[in-house]
């Protein structure tokens, strides 16, 4: 009963969503009543699509097998967790989660928008109205989760072991949210497009939903990398995996947004390029989604494969890309340029970071589909992978970072180069030493690092020197200092801080890079080996289970001088229901880095091939991530980013003479 | 073919094997060390964007014994990739080759930062002569805007 209640409700939101654009397009110019009626529909939207949602997990919690969704992906031994995280560890309800993301972007809009003018409110919810109906509509008639199997299976398939993993429960909706966050940006520009009225205020008020958007990818991303890091089992924490970079592409043209909508908002400058890169950034996120639900590329993360899906998904995407753009291509023009600045300014250092960041997006897609294209126009087949992408990638990316820490210091308008790099002296200073100073006491050898390293530290120093300038240290008394340290404005706090972020991430890709260690080996049971500092005591193997699988676990004790000794078990687990081996690798941090060990294969005398790997500040690559997202939620809380506020404090009374 | 690789994979899936195992390796550190160098661009030809060095597959394994097979008869390293490529076509190599069929891939990244380069050095050219332009008249529309704000304050 609450499977066909949910069904229902999914076509009702569905159908809400399509009466709501078709209304809004139509009737946006005059009528109050139909604003209203958008707001309304669209937390109707959002109540519906969770009244499905929920009876799809309803049904997996109870192990419901009569939904074929849930005889398919799991199991009634499955952890609670595991269970819930089923219900989106698959393509049809994956889709689900997906829309609820969209119908709940839209509600938030309804909801917070209140200070939206009234006519570019109902385009906006017009447009997103559209984007629920079709991928709705393409849920329900294409990837329907609610189908009943009659008689009702005793037990279920079983979640795909690889996907039984806490990163299940956190990877996606972080990811989707970001994703999908991007479609109100996109909802705003083609808004802006429809009815030509574009400023400033536009970009006030898109900057925030492309930050939180931004925050979310950021954040999913990284937990997406370090899941395939602990997961997969090789130590690897980046693949140029198609579905990676399916992420990572609007990460880098969000990230593009951000910072155009800065010149936006504070220059009125770069309306028809931050107006394409709104379009551009939703855009990458529906290729992303094309090309992980539609199997059109076999990865590892693909976990459902469907051409036929494939085909419709393309067809939404010609209809919403090609829609967007041909209204792009005529109503560009009509929007007029504004605010004047000089190359060297701090709008000219935003225009080349968005230039690196756009080669940088464009080098990932162009690898990314080149492949596919090649092989469907001539049947050549080819590969494209991590050495392509770190070279092509990594060129574009290492001029950017030098110039990164200019961009804060200079000016509006007109900057002063010279003065500048002056300022920015302490900093180059502190990055060279710094690196020569690791150089000197690890004796490593001289190779690309160095150059990396001294990128990391460079940008990572150039953010610390921002507020150390901004604040007059080392100009004025320190207590001065201090106080106007607290007085800088968050946004200022977070532009450092993300830019720190940044840097803490290449130090950490950089040196986990270039010095890891690798131990790849056999070893019997009594028996001792050393890594770097680390000796590795493997005393043997034990079988062990859990409720859904049975494992064979390795025994090693750590040794390290000056540290406690640590346990570690990686493991080969056999899962119960679908009799899948896989391989759990146990990971120990100390301090920034990681020790990481794999079993391999046993032989028959009882002697065990054992990986292991030390990958020092390899945390450091995830921390610069979560730092960069603190940074822009604490940038979501400026005062000056709320929406409204500004408008109310122009219209404040000057106070009397 | 697409069907024999479905097939190979669930052979796959069915006998697990292991990335690169201590008996495949070299005893010679120093060409050991090329030949993980060499199989960290070859693709593992049945598994999904996994090199030949990280995958656990049967074929895998087989490439990982054949380049040290290879670099011990005394190839160099790019006869090596050669002798593969032959094997197994381009589709071994993670890198693509410099050709006329990879041209777009290889130049799209530059290209893409020259021309956004040509473009913004234009539009700037064109900004520095509207700054250098005295201020023109406003137009009725902004004229008519000016008065409303004016209108607004008094």
């Amino acid at each position: 009963m609450g499977i066909e209640l949910g069904h229902f409700a999914l076509i009702l939101a569905t159908a809400i969503a399509a009466v709501s654009a078709v209304a809004g397009f139509v009737a946006w110019r005059t009528s109050e009543r139909v604003t209203l009626m958008l707001r309304q529909g669209a937390v109707l939207q959002l109540l519906l699509v969770a009244a499905a949602f929920a009876a799809l997990i309803q049904a997996f919690v109870t192990s419901d097998f009569s939904l074929k969704l849930a005889y398919d992906n799991s199991h009634s031994l499955q952890p609670l967790l595991f269970k819930i995280t089923s219900v989106w560890g698959n393509h049809e309800g994956s889709m689900v989660l997906w829309v609820m993301i969209l119908v709940g972007m839209g509600a938030a809009v309804a909801l917070f928008g209140r200070n939206l003018p009234r006519e570019l409110m109902t385009l906006v919810l017009s447009v997103q109205s559209t984007l629920v109906a079709a991928f709705g509509g393409f849920t329900i008639f294409t990837s329907n989760p609610f189908l009943r199997l009659d008689p009702a299976p005793l037990e279920g398939q079983g979640l795909n072991p690889i996907l039984q993993d806490i990163g299940l429960a956190i990877h996606p909706p972080l990811l989707y949210t970001g994703y999908v966050g991007f479609s109100i940006c996109f909802s705003f520009a083609v808004a802006a497009l429809i009815s030509g009225r574009i400023d400033a205020a536009w970009a006030r008020w898109v900057r925030p939903w492309a930050l939180l958007s931004w925050c979310f990818l950021t954040l999913g991303i990284a937990m997406g990398s370090y899941w395939a890091y602990y997961e997969l089992g090789w130590g690897g924490w980046w693949f140029w995996d198609p579905v990676e970079n399916a992420s990572f592409m609007p990460w880098l043209a969000g990230t593009a947004l951000l910072h155009s909508a800065l010149v936006m908002e504070k220059r009125n400058a770069l309306k028809i390029w931050t107006i394409f890169l709104s379009i551009i950034t939703f855009s990458l996120s529906l290729l992303g989604t094309f090309m992980v639900r539609s199997g059109v590329l076999t990865s590892v993360h693909s976990f459902a494969v469907d051409p036929t899906r494939g085909l419709v998904i393309l067809a939404l995407l010609a209809v919403f890309i090609g829609g967007a753009f041909t209204l792009f291509a005529f109503r560009a023009s009509a929007l007029r340029v504004g605010g004047l600045f000089a190359p060297i300014s701090r709008e000219g250092a935003l225009i080349l970071n968005n230039l690196f960041l756009a080669t940088a997006a464009a080098a990932v897609l162009v690898g990314t589909l080149y492949p596919l294209l090649l092989e469907a126009l001539t049947g050549k087949t080819i590969s494209v992978g991590a050495p392509f992408f770190s070279l092509t990638f990594g060129s574009v990316m290492a001029p950017l970072l030098i110039v990164l820490p200019f961009g804060p210091f200079l000016a509006w308008k007109r900057g002063d180069l010279v003065a500048v790099t002056q300022r920015l002296a302490g900093a180059a200073g502190a990055t060279i030493f710094v690196t020569i100073l690791i150089f000197a006491l690890s004796g490593a050898s001289i190779s690309l690092a160095p150059l990396g390293l001294l990128l990391g530290f460079w940008v990572a120093f150039g953010a610390v020197a921002e507020l150390v300038d901004r604040a007059g240290f080392f100009r004025m008394a320190p207590s001065q200092s201090l106080r106007r340290l607290t007085g800088l404005p968050r946004s200022a706090f977070s532009t450092a801080i993300a830019h720190f972020g940044l840097g803490i991430s290449v130090i950490g890709i950089v040196a986990a890079s270039a010095w890891s260690l690798e131990l790849i080996t056999t070893m019997e049971p009594g028996t001792t080996k050393t890594i770097g500092d680390y000796t590795l005591h493997f005393s043997g193997i034990t079988d062990t289970s859990a409720e859904n699988y049975s494992a064979e676990m390795g025994n090693f004790t750590i040794s390290k001088p000056g540290e406690a000794d640590r346990r570690m078990t990686p493991e080969r687990r056999v899962y119960t229901a679908s009799g899948t081996p896989t391989t759990e690798a146990a990971i120990e941090t100390y301090g920034f880095g990681q020790l990481y060990l794999q079993l391999g294969e046993k032989s028959a005398d009882g002697s065990q091939v054992v990986r292991a790997w030390y990958k020092p500040y390899v945390t450091l690559i995830w921390l610069g991530a979560i730092v960069m997202a603190f940074a822009g939620f604490l940038s979501l809380t400026d005062r000056r980013l709320r929406v409204g506020v500004p408008k109310r404090a122009a219209v404040k009374p000057a106070p009397a003479e | 073919m697409r069907a024999i690789l479905i097939l190979l994979t669930m052979l796959w899936l069915a006998l697990p094997a292991f990335a690169v195992n201590p008996d495949e390796m070299l005893s010679d550190p120093a060409l050991e060390a090329r030949a993980r160098t060499i199989s960290e661009g070859l693709r593992c030809l049945v598994c999904q964007n996994e090199s030949i060095d990280d995958s656990d597959a049967d074929l895998a394994h087989e490439i990982r014994v054949l380049v040290r097979e290879r670099l011990k008869a005394g190839d160099t390293d790019d006869q090596v990739r050669q002798y593969l490529v032959a094997r197994y076509g381009e589709f071994v190599l993670l890198k693509p080759v410099f050709a006329w069929h990879t041209l777009i891939l290889w130049i799209a990244a530059p290209g893409t930062l020259i021309i956004g380069g040509v473009v913004l050095i234009v539009a700037s050219r064109r900004r520095r002569r509207a700054l250098a332009a005295p201020a023109g008249e406003l137009s009725p529309e902004e004229q008519r805007a000016l008065a409303e704000l004016r209108g607004d304050q008094a």
